[in-house]
């Protein structure tokens, strides 16, 4: 089956800045693909080019079959763009957008007065829709943001940073709408800062940083591969730190490291429940005095932070191309 | 319909709906010819030509003129916004014909254009101008008018769509206005100015515009005034429909 967006090779430069340097990556038809990133890493980037809005330098992007550059007005009518900033026209009413949104997707007459009707009352904004933009909530805006991109059924949505700004409560109606959406078939690229945001939507993450990807797997293929259950250990004298390593080492737990920091030592466990009983008791032979003793499994906004930290940067790098 | 044509409609309304609902812009073309005609021809208009009533008449197709040159910056500043705001973004990712925004901007900007042009005629009436030279001189002389304000909106679509911030857009189609409404004929004759700003004064194509206006509507020579006018407008469109167009596909 022809997935619904695939991106082979693809880079981009501004200038002598290179935003995204030979990104590959594949949403099936009807999934949910999360691209996680921090500022700068390439996202919107990223997500212009899908949209038909920039050209690619080199490589290319297909959605449902047709490139974005040669077919761009075949791809068009499949995909449907929120960008970062809820992009309404404030002085106008929420129905007159809607409205200038269904006439150009050629609806006409009642057809599109019915049509932006409609959306209004999906998306809760029957009441606000005589009103001008300008006095809504962020919250409203932004529903009101999806529902033009939705005015034109779009077999692929594209959602730039959709809940950036917003307040909680506000946040999980618009999840509640994309999982909706996604229930239903919709292809959603969704692009976002928060971990929390991905997991809550996606099927399958990326992460990018510095217009590359880093990491790509599902929330808890990504959970284990980067971040998996940690033994942390603290002395009661900082002085000691070096002395455990040496033993822990010498005991064969090869991976010790002294976070010199945290006061602790951090190894992780690998090998499992008879690891950590081996650790005990060397630590035990030793007799070095303890302050504590946990396991620690990492949330996904540490694992994000890892991958895309700037200490982190060069060796995450180089482990991904091995 | 071809969906171009339904497209520029839709569009073309809905820059229409946002003009109306912003009171800056109504104000802006409504108070500033109302203005400035009577700072002219009751404080001036004695000094320039010896009474009020003989420079009103001078001076009212000219005030017509200098009002496009106010309303037609609309079509740079409204096209610079909805590029920073986002909804050109969105535009742009839709099957609508690129050609759309921009025939949409300019087709809005004539509704403005006439209207304002009716209103300041109105105005010009009330406070005694006569257009002795009858009907269809006069009509004549609006669609000129017409036709010169649609010149100045590409004008200043091209202003709008190179310049990056709103600020310089603003500051742009300032200064690429005035040599406009006061290097030329709107307030004072060329041949009481000196030489060398003569030359400049008499090629203007607002001084032809509105020497053609104001004597298609008061009475006087026509011909090489028309057609200098007519020409400078062809020139106009010409180059900058075209650059506008080109910096509408290039700009990102």
């Amino acid at each position: 089956m022809t997935p619904a967006i695939r991106i082979e090779n693809l880079a981009k430069n501004f200038g002598s800045t290179a935003a995204i340097r030979g990104v590959s990556l594949e949403v099936p038809a009807g999934r949910v693909l999360g691209l996680l990133g921090p500022n700068g890493a390439g996202k919107t980037t990223l997500v212009r080019m899908v949209s038909t809005l920039i050209r690619p330098d080199s490589g290319r992007i297909l959605v449902h079959g047709h490139d974005v550059v040669r077919e761009a007005a075949r791809v068009r009518p499949l995909i449907g763009l929120t960008g970062q900033y809820a992009s309404v026209d404030e002085d106008i009413s929420g129905w007159e957008n809607l409205y200038l949104i269904a006439r150009l997707f050629n609806l006409r007459g009642r057809k599109a007065r019915a049509r932006a009707d409609e959306m209004l009352e999906r998306f809760s904004l029957t009441e606000a829709g005589k009103r001008p933009v300008g006095g809504y909530s962020g919250g409203m805006r932004r529903r009101l943001d999806l529902a033009a991109s939705l005015t034109g059924d779009p077999r692929v949505l594209v959602l730039d940073e959709p809940t950036t700004g917003l307040d909680p409560h506000s946040r999980n109606s618009l999840w509640a709408e994309v999982n909706r959406l996604a229930g239903q078939g919709t292809t959603v690229l969704l692009t976002t800062q928060y971990m929390e945001e991905a997991e809550a939507l996606a099927d399958a993450l990326v992460v990018i940083d510095s217009g590359r990807v880093i990491a790509s797997g599902s929330t808890a293929e990504l959970r284990a591969r980067l971040g998996g259950q940690m033994l942390r250990i603290q002395p009661e004298e900082p002085g000691d730190l070096a002395r455990i390593c040496q033993v822990l080492v010498a005991a064969g737990h090869t991976e010790a490291a002294v976070m010199a920091d945290e006061g602790r030592i951090q190894l992780p466990l690998t090998g499992g429940g008879s690891q950590l009983t081996a650790v005990v008791r060397t630590l035990g032979e030793a007799d070095i005095p303890l302050a504590s003793l946990d396991t620690h499994i990492p949330s996904l906004d540490e694992v994000f932070l890892k991958l895309t930290g700037p200490a982190a940067r060069e060796p995450v790098a180089a482990r991904s191309a091995a | 319909m071809s969906s171009l044509v339904r497209h520029s409609l839709a569009l073309s309304r809905r820059n229409l709906r946002k003009s109306l609902a912003s009171p800056g812009q109504v104000l802006d073309t409504a108070l500033m010819p109302v203005v400035l005609s009577v700072i002219f021809i009751y404080a001036f208009g004695g000094a320039i030509a010896g009474n009020s009533a003989d420079y009103r008449q001078y001076l009212m197709p000219g005030i017509m003129a200098l009002n496009h040159t106010i309303v037609s910056r609309t079509a740079g500043i409204a096209l610079n916004t909805d590029f920073s705001s986002g909804v050109m973004d969105r535009y742009r990712s839709m099957p609508v014909a690129r050609s759309a925004v921009l025939i949409g901007r300019v087709s809005a900007d004539s509704v403005r254009l006439l209207i304002s042009q009716l209103a300041v005629f109105a105005f010009a009436l009330l406070i005694g101008f006569r257009a002795d030279n009858g009907l269809l001189p006069t009509l004549a002389a609006f669609g000129l008018l017409l036709l010169y304000g649609i010149a100045l909106c590409w004008v200043n679509a091209f202003i709008g769509l190179a310049a990056r911030s709103i600020d310089t857009v603003q500051s742009v189609s300032t200064i690429a206005m005035l040599p406009l409404q006061f290097g030329s004929s709107v307030f004072v004759a060329p041949n009481t100015m000196p030489d060398w700003l003569r030359v400049f004064v008499e090629h203007n194509p607002m001084t032809l515009v509105v020497d053609a206006s104001r004597n298609l509507m008061i009475g006087g020579p026509v011909a090489a005034s028309a057609q200098g006018a007519l020409l400078w407008i062809a020139g106009l469109i010409a180059v900058f429909l075209p650059l506008s167009v080109w910096r509408y596909r290039a700009r990102t």
